[in-house]
């Protein structure tokens, strides 16, 4: 369990990123922080592993300060996944996988062995191993990104945008795969996008983010989706177009639901 | 052309060859100004670049600081310290190491700028110490810059030691010099021509070098994208119809 308690940050130039935020993040499950560029989502993420130390407030991991932890070592037990992968480019794909391993002391070849099965766990093929990054595609380097995140098998998983650089087909699987492994895994995921239907569909609890690090709304996509808190939530989510409204149409004596634009998307079970 | 086959022909007289006085110990001196003067200038300025690379702290320091080094004439400098210093090998050795300076210093600097600052952050967020920063990531990716400060380090120096026999410090500037004087043209001639050979040869094997440096994942050919098994469905149909075949 991730906690915020009251965590203001003003950085030097006067900006204040976020202001007495609180938010209880829970374990196993995904929490998206979702907002547009500004709204401090990015800050909030890097607080966590101490990537920024917060001015004022505290952030607890499972009931420990971290400001108490150094940040290396905590950085070394939390999975961080950045866009644009953040690879090692004068390192071959295993040994960026192992990178974290290698510094916690496990020896080079057991960290490569453990690597080698990462890269199935994250659906590449292992003769990607001997490949150096550039070599990759996109969407390749960011798996590589995400089996590294989980090389040293840490509780916590933060994704800052991962996906925002890759094109929609491989974004689609790579969002599939993040569902998959998360499941799998039970790992406690931070996400962090500035697209709402990327944190409706990954996110357990979603918390939509205004200027400034201020909370809209916290809450299930189906509640946030059910009850907007405000005209602000409502437009983001595209409540207030008609965007997420369906009706129901009889057809032939059997309910066909159809979106705003009356295009039938499926067919209610009775 | 009589001139340099007279200067090439003094360079193979076996008189002119061997001995204290002989170009392949005046070459040598050469040499070991040059490395001399290279190494130390290293040992000053790789890990002053380096500090100043990675924190980005005094980069205005030092960009003014060898700007200025860069500035300073070598034989106004050499005159000045042989003053001070006297005759031999120490005046010179010092005004190499001042013209070697800037340009390793900011070969070393400009490296560690080079670096991607995405990949650093990447480096730091995933629990590297400063110190890891800087040796698993900074110097490996920075080197080839570093590696062509030290080039021109080195071409400069090695045009530049022949000066050093103006305050007696040997090197090949002695036969330029001495012949000047005794208007022996083809030992002027012969010494500039083996003085010419020498810088080519070096600027050569630190091209080489230079291109040896660059990590292999750094010129690795990008390549278009292949897809692995795992992560889109086959195709329903095998090989493509060929046709006309």
């Amino acid at each position: 369990m991730i906690e915020f308690r009251s965590v203001t940050k003003q950085f030097p130039d006067g900006t204040v990123a976020v202001k007495e935020f609180d938010l209880v993040i829970p374990p196993r499950k995904t929490t998206v922080l979702v907002g547009s560029s500004g709204c401090g989502k990015t800050t909030l993420l890097r607080m966590i592993n101490r990537m920024i130390d917060p001015t004022s407030g505290h952030i607890l991991i499972d009931g420990e300060d971290t400001a108490a932890l150094a940040p290396v070592k905590l950085r070394r037990r939390i999975g961080y996944v950045m866009q644009n992968s953040g690879l090692l480019p004068h390192r071959k794909v295993i040994d960026n996988v192992a990178t974290v391993p290698v510094l916690n002391g496990v020896p080079k070849k057991e960290a490569r062995a453990h690597a080698l099965e990462l890269l199935d766990t994250v659906g590449l093929d292992r003769s990607l191993a001997d490949k150096y990054p550039r070599q990759l595609s996109g969407g390749q380097q960011q798996r590589v990104g995400v089996a590294r995140g989980l090389a040293a098998d840490p509780n916590i998983l933060l994704m800052d945008e991962p996906f925002g650089a890759v094109d929609p087909i491989v974004r689609a699987e790579l969002q599939q795969e993040t569902i998959r492994l998360q499941q799998g895994l039970g790992k406690t995921v931070v996400f962090v996008t500035h697209d709402i239907d990327e944190a409706f569909l990954l996110g357990h609890q979603v918390v939509i983010l205004q200027k400034g690090g201020h909370i809209a709304q916290v809450g299930t996509p189906a509640e946030i989706l059910a009850n907007p808190a405000d005209d602000f939530v409502a437009s983001f989510v595209g409540a207030d177009k008609g965007k997420r409204v369906l009706r129901i149409e009889k057809v032939g004596g059997r309910d066909v639901v159809v979106d705003e634009n009356g295009t039938p998307t499926g067919v209610l079970q009775p | 052309m009589n001139l340099i086959l007279d200067g090439i022909a003094w360079i193979l007289d076996p008189a002119n060859q061997t001995g204290p006085g002989g170009w392949f110990a005046r070459l040598g001196e050469q040499l070991a100004y040059t490395f001399g003067a290279v190494a130390i200038a290293a040992i000053i300025a790789i890990p002053l670049g380096y500090l100043v690379g990675h924190t980005g702290r005094g980069r205005d320091v030092a960009v003014s600081l060898s700007g200025g080094f860069r500035a300073l004439p070598s034989l106004g400098v050499l005159i000045l310290l042989g003053l001070g210093l006297g005759i031999g090998f120490r005046a010179p050795l010092i005004t190499f190491v001042i013209l070697a300076i800037p340009p390793i210093l900011a070969g070393a600097y400009a490296g560690f700028e080079a670096v991607d600052r995405k990949t650093i952050d990447a480096a730091r967020a995933v629990g590297m110490t400063e110190g890891q920063i800087v040796r698993q990531v900074e110097v490996p990716l920075g080197l080839p810059l570093l590696i062509g400060g030290i080039r021109s380090g080195v071409l400069q120096v090695v045009a530049t030691a022949t000066l050093a026999a103006y305050v007696s410090g040997g090197a090949l500037g002695a036969f330029i010099f001495e012949g000047v004087a005794t208007r022996n043209y083809s030992e002027t001639l012969g010494a500039s021509i083996l003085v010419t050979l020498l810088a080519l040869i070096l600027e050569g094997v630190f091209a080489l070098i230079q291109k040896l440096v660059v990590p292999r994942g750094v010129v690795a050919r990008e390549i278009k994208e292949v897809r692995t098994v795992s992560s889109r469905p086959r195709a329903a149909v095998g090989s493509p119809i060929q046709e006309g075949k």
